[in-house]
């Protein structure tokens, strides 16, 4: 080959190397044979998943919990349309991620070719943004934007569709070291005045409540965002994503707010007479009737997409900006404040109304949860599934640190834990990861044993097995006259005997003393193991707020 | 409430889908759509008629602004800029109507392009009013065919001064 000349597949591998990407997601086929030729001789590694979604949910894992761009490969086609999932989940919670995705020759795009599809028109509603590469001199400069715009203002999921003619294509290529985007100029620095305004507002407050969420973890805001509650004395609720932003166990915490949060939490909010929303976007599963939020609260909101602001409620002092610096703008002029009145109501909520659970009446989810949070001396993360398992573990689990709690927030993803997880793992090898899924959960992206047997990566799979698709059959016991219209499972496999398949060890828990010394058969040995917990079948997660309904309408019983 | 929206993009393929999509994704009501080159080859002008309450609208903008590809989002106020349509209408014209319509075009300034033994097709261009004016002088007749371009606008530069509003 001639000095200078590259092909397209080696300016991709060239530019993942220059963004320090050390681990790739994929699932090779037909048109992205030639980029795979060129990963046989590269140092980056890559995780070949058993699905497509696998892939795209464990570069997300990877990215939340690493704080890196995840990167995910697929072919075109069907590989492409498999990404679609785990790219609206990454763009629904603000994931820096990258997926490149094979695409038929541009000669053959247009002709119904054997697996074309049009992923570039797909993905266009559910990614941060998306290219097409037509021309192999654009696509140094192509995947350098994406990398930029995934990472950078709020985070999310890139796709980048290249040919394999423009894969297998030679150019001289120069590394492309700026990037001009005249259109795209996040806001980082809050407006002074603004500032100023805002911690008038917090001084003179009787009633104040700092709302937070994954704002605050994208953004690294973590340190700030503590001296900032220390400062200001501010009670602080956050919402499932920003779990890990304040720590849970601190006096001030009152845990996760919303459809499922603590009835303190939802009481402070009510009350409060100041909310001071951080990286957050009064989601409908937090704020069900915007008008029954907080009715005699005024609201700062702090975020950086400018489009947040004023979209479910009215915003009286609203600061574009990162939440990292502007913490750091509140922090440089903030005063000590007291405010034993508002604390102490709040304590009497809390005394009054703590988060807990019926003790009897079979294996409780709730309790296993409280085991976890007994494990010392390791750095745990928690990976959640979607559904009842995954609010109780929001409720129970006391995460302390950022980027220790991954969850599908937005599009509310069954069968992203597992997946999620490996990638969790794969980023942080030195930690604990746990999978929190349920049977219905699990068995959406179950093939994945494979890869963590594969690589060895050893995911602690604990199974919330209750038969039912339990979330659905409370909502049908709740509001639809208890006709469990096709939430039971007539049928499900035996999961330890699926993993010993797959060569993974697991055992089968239904009572409360075998609990404690499963989950230490788990944690003692370094590879992936499975319990299949057998929960209580109809226990409900509570409290509850209908959907739709104001953040004190909670049920009383449920 | 309607509101003219200039956005001003990148010029590339697919910046239309991105923009044509968020009215599909977050249900807004497009009344218009009208894109072409500026002075700039590489910008697009894209005129937008939407409507919606005060709410929707401010959204539209700001989601709007959040495209990567978009430039620049202009509110353009009907009172202070030039408003313009195209429109292309053929017309059923029994011999005994020609002297009428031959009046009605030219009191209007519309041009006829095009005489059949049976029809008549008409070029006029105006603001929203005159076109519906137009509209209502044509009553008589039986619109066989119309096309429509959609609105284009621009800030009247007579009235800059502050009242311009810039939204990005």
């Amino acid at each position: 080959m001639s000095s200078g000349m590259k092909k397209g597949s080696e300016i991709i591998i060239d530019v993942l190397q220059e963004e320090g990407v050390d681990v790739l997601f994929g699932f090779p086929g037909g048109q992205v044979i030639p980029l795979y030729d060129a990963l046989y001789d590269c140092p980056i590694r890559h995780i070949l998943t058993r699905h497509e979604q696998g892939a795209a949910h464990a570069a997300d894992g990877y990215a939340r919990v690493t704080g890196k761009v995840g990167v995910c490969i697929a072919t075109s086609g069907p590989g492409a349309t498999n990404l679609v999932t785990g790219l609206a989940n990454a763009y629904m919670d603000s994931v820096p991620m990258v997926a490149i995705t094979g695409q038929v020759p541009t000669s053959m795009i247009g002709n119904d070719s054997f697996q074309e599809a049009d992923i570039y028109g797909i993905s266009i509603p559910i990614t941060k943004y998306n290219y097409l590469v037509k021309d192999i001199h654009d696509l140094g400069r192509v995947l350098k934007e994406a990398f930029y715009l995934a990472r950078t203002g709020r985070p999310g999921p890139v796709l980048v569709d290249v040919p394999r003619d423009i894969q297998v294509g030679q150019i001289k290529y120069k590394p492309i070291t700026e990037i001009y985007l005249p259109s795209y100029h996040p806001v980082i620095k809050g407006h002074p005045k603004q500032i100023e305004t805002a911690l008038k507002a917090i001084r003179e407050a009787e009633r104040p409540v700092a709302y937070v969420g994954g704002g605050i973890i994208s953004a690294g805001a973590t340190e700030e965002l503590q001296a900032f509650i220390r400062a200001t004395n501010l009670p602080i609720t956050n919402t499932l994503l920003g779990k890990g932003s304040f720590p849970e166990d601190h006096p001030l915490s009152l845990g996760m707010l919303g459809m499922h949060g603590s009835r303190y939490a939802n009481y402070s909010i009510y009350n409060s007479d100041l909310i001071v929303a951080l990286g957050v976007r009064f989601d409908d599963r937090v704020a069900g009737d915007v008008a029954k939020f907080a009715p005699r609260a005024r609201v700062i909101h702090v975020d950086i997409d400018p489009a947040e602001i004023g979209k479910r409620v009215n915003v009286d002092i609203p600061i574009v900006g990162d939440v990292k610096t502007v913490l750091g703008q509140l922090l440089a002029k903030v005063k000590p404040m007291e405010r034993k009145k508002w604390l102490e109501q709040i304590n009497q909520w809390k005394k009054d109304h703590p988060l807990t659970y019926k003790k009897d009446g079979g294996l409780k989810p709730q309790y296993i949860l409280e085991c976890i949070n007994t494990l010392k001396k390791r750095e745990v993360i928690i990976g959640t599934d979607v559904g009842q398992h995954q609010m109780w573990a929001a409720q129970f689990i006391r995460t302390k640190k950022p980027r220790t709690f991954i969850s599908s927030g937005g599009l509310g993803t069954m069968g992203y834990g597992f997946p999620a997880s490996i990638g969790a793992q794969v980023g942080c090898p030195e930690k604990t990861v746990i999978l929190i899924s349920g049977d219905g959960s699990f068995q959406m992206n179950i093939q994945e044993l494979a890869t963590a047997r594969c690589y060895n990566i050893p995911v602690k799979i604990f199974i919330f097995n209750n038969g039912y698709l339990g979330m659905v059959r409370q909502w049908q016991e709740l509001f639809w006259n208890k006709r469990y219209s096709h939430t039971h499972f007539e049928f499900n496999p035996d999961f330890v005997k699926v993993a010993e398949g797959y060569e993974i060890k697991g055992r089968v828990v239904r009572t409360t003393e075998e609990v404690m010394p499963a989950i230490e058969a788990a944690l003692s040995v370094k590879e992936p193991y499975l319990i299949d917990f057998r929960i209580a079948p109809e226990e409900n997660v509570s409290p509850m707020v209908p959907p739709g309904k104001g953040i004190c309408e909670i049920l009383e019983e449920c | 409430m309607r509101q003219v929206i200039s956005v001003l993009v990148r010029n590339h393929p697919g910046v239309l889908s991105h923009v044509a999509g968020l009215f599909t994704r977050r249900a807004y009501n497009i009344e218009s759509i009208a894109a072409g080159v500026t002075e700039r080859p590489e910008v697009t002008r894209i005129t937008l008629v939407v409507s919606g309450d005060e709410s929707v609208l401010e959204q539209v903008t700001k989601q709007l602004r959040k495209l990567i590809d978009v430039i620049g989002v202009i509110d353009l106020k009907y009172s202070q800029s030039v408003t313009r349509e195209l429109i292309l209408m053929t017309i059923y014209l029994p011999a005994e109507k020609r002297v009428e319509l031959i009046q009605v075009a030219t009191s209007f300034g519309a041009a006829i392009v095009d005489i059949s033994d049976q029809t008549a097709t008409l070029e006029f261009s105006g603001n929203e009013r005159r076109i519906n004016t137009l509209l209502m002088a044509l009553a008589p007749f039986k619109i066989k065919e119309m096309a429509r371009t959609g609105l284009i606008a621009l800030p009247l530069e007579s009235s800059f001064g502050d009242s311009r509003e810039f939204l990005a």
